[in-house]
């Protein structure tokens, strides 16, 4: 699995600069996550990654492989996005859909090959919403959005997943659910993951960043010992988590003192 | 009370009114006739009006057909084009600027007093709320779903098929349910400024010789027309789009 680096990358809108010339390895088959305050750029530098619009950007993002990035990057936004017109099926082959060329069309070639299709129902299966498949998205509660959600995303099936605060309007235990089936299901991807929860990123990253400041910088990895998902009852896990969550407090309590200056 | 009888209790009571403000104020016939004139001279009629709204039927609905394919491809275009928008959309305002009344004769004069000139009157009455509305819907697809087909690789017919026209359905339905209002508009002005049958032919007709209650009959005819086109076209977009939000219950 190869690396991605991030090199150099910068993002203003108009006179206000988001960041720059920022520096992040993603390692290959690792999950990185990334912590950050509110506003601070989080989602900005997913997007950057992913290629997909935002402010004047500059700099590039490489894979160690020497390919190019674009079409390996499953992204997986703030909001579920499903379709609110097509079936939990239908949205999860989403994909198929969009990629089909006017010569499908025109050859009449199924949307849905067989093999496609037990493709689906058998990672529905792996999210548990087998039952689900036929129905549309406004039945659903928010858990089961958010695991087809997912389910589409391993549709899929890119070596590279962004994530961006995909379990942040969840329950507690849905959460910790959710956590542990996307490390099942995400295993030996490349993942970068985006929280505002320390705990989840110190469960779920082999390295986690914190971004902060104006512009927004990245501070060393910290690199929680173990494999994902790790448990909550590790003693190490909470001392870090009390650490991280001082260090976001003391953050937010200094931001305004700095814009005062 | 169950919704589908609602409309109908309405228009009982609009008629019971009708009929007491006759009487009430003991209108002459000429005026205002009743709805028992009315009725009486539209049982009378009833194969004449039936001829009659025929035309103007084919008229609003060939007009409605073409004005709606017409505004979805120019809408379309709009969205696509960016490049062409400048140049489309000062003509598309100036057919709305110019009342249909002034275009009426020069229509006439151009597609003659048969279906075509009312066609084209319809179409132009409808085909702008259309457009607007279609575009409208086509712009503002949620930005998240874009960023989303963008990353799967999508094409844009797909993304078209797919995300943004399924997006821009409720949208459009507004812009139909406008349509389908306005469009009895075109066909009736058509037929008044010059044509040999029609319902708003029949009611010119029958103003001229002071046939009041045949007027009325004809007029009646045409509301009953537009209000059964509209609940149709409000029946079939709901069940069509069952997605759409509807925030307002009760
Ligand atoms: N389209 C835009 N135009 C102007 N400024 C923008 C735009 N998008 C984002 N910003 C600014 O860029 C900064 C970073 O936004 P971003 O969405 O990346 O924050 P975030 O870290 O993801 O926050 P959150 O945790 O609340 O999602 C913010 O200050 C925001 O105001
Ligand atoms: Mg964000």
């Amino acid at each position: 699995m190869f690396d991605v680096i991030i090199r150099d990358a910068s993002l203003r809108f108009g006179n206000h600069c988001v960041f720059e010339k920022l520096n992040l390895t993603l390692k290959g088959g690792k999950w990185t996550c990334l912590l950050g305050g509110s506003g601070v750029g989080k989602t900005s530098l997913l997007r950057l990654i992913a290629g997909l619009p935002a402010g004047e950007t500059d700099g590039k993002i490489l894979c160690q492989d020497g390919f190019p990035v674009s079409n390996r990057i499953a992204w997986m936004a703030q909001q579920d996005l499903l379709l609110p017109w097509f079936t939990v099926l239908e949205n999860i082959t989403l994909g198929q859909r969009l990629r089909r060329s006017w010569a499908d069309m025109l050859k009449r070639r199924p949307i849905l090959p067989p093999e496609v299709q037990d493709k689906a129902m058998s990672i529905l299966e792996k999210v548990g919403l087998t039952e689900k498949a036929h129905v549309l998205p406004q039945t659903l509660s928010g858990g089961q959005r958010q695991r087809a959600a997912l389910a589409r995303t391993l549709m899929e099936n890119r070596p590279l997943v962004l994530m961006d605060e995909p379990f942040g309007a969840l329950d507690a235990i849905t959460r910790l659910n959710l956590q542990d089936l996307a490390c099942e299901l995400l295993k030996n991807r490349t993942v970068l993951l985006i929280t505002h929860d320390p705990l989840e990123a110190l469960r779920l990253g082999h390295d986690v960043y914190h971004l902060r400041g104006q512009p927004a910088q990245l501070t060393d990895a910290i690199t929680p010992p173990g494999e994902i998902p790790r448990s909550l009852e590790d003693n190490s896990l909470m001392a870090l988590q009390g650490k991280l969550l001082d260090r976001l407090r003391h953050e937010s309590l200094l931001e305004p003192l700095a814009g005062e200056q | 009370m169950k919704d589908s009888i609602k409309p109908f209790v309405v228009l009982f009571g609009l008629l019971v009114l009708w009929h007491t403000l006759v009487i009430a104020f003991d209108m002459p016939d000429y005026i205002l006739p009743s709805p028992v004139d009315v009725a009486k001279s539209m049982a009378e009629n009833a194969s004449l009006l039936w001829e009659h709204t025929l035309v103007t039927l084919s008229e609003m609905l060939l007009g409605l057909l073409l004005g709606v394919l017409l505004g979805i491809v120019l809408a379309l275009v709009l969205v696509y084009f960016a490049a062409l928008r400048p140049w489309l959309l000062p003509p598309l305002l100036v057919t709305q600027a110019i009342p249909v009344f002034a275009l009426a004769p020069i229509l006439m004069l151009w597609f003659g007093y048969g279906l075509t000139s009312k066609v084209v009157m319809t179409i132009l009455v409808i085909f702008f709320p259309v457009v607007t509305c279609c575009y409208d819907g086509l712009r503002h697809t949620h930005q998240g779903w874009l960023d989303m087909a963008q990353t799967m690789g999508g094409n844009r017919f797909a993304i078209l098929r797919n995300i943004r026209w399924p997006a821009a359905l409720p949208a459009l339905a507004s812009g139909l349910r406008v349509a389908v209002v306005v469009a009895p508009i075109g066909a009736v002005v058509g037929e008044w400024v010059g044509s040999s049958a029609g319902l708003g032919y029949l009611m010119l007709q029958a103003n001229a010789r002071l046939w009041v209650d045949q007027m009325f009959a004809a007029l009646t005819v045409l509301a009953f027309c537009s209000i059964t086109l509209y609940y149709t076209t409000d029946r079939l977009l709901r069940r069509f789009i069952p997605w759409q939000p509807e925030t307002s219950q009760e």
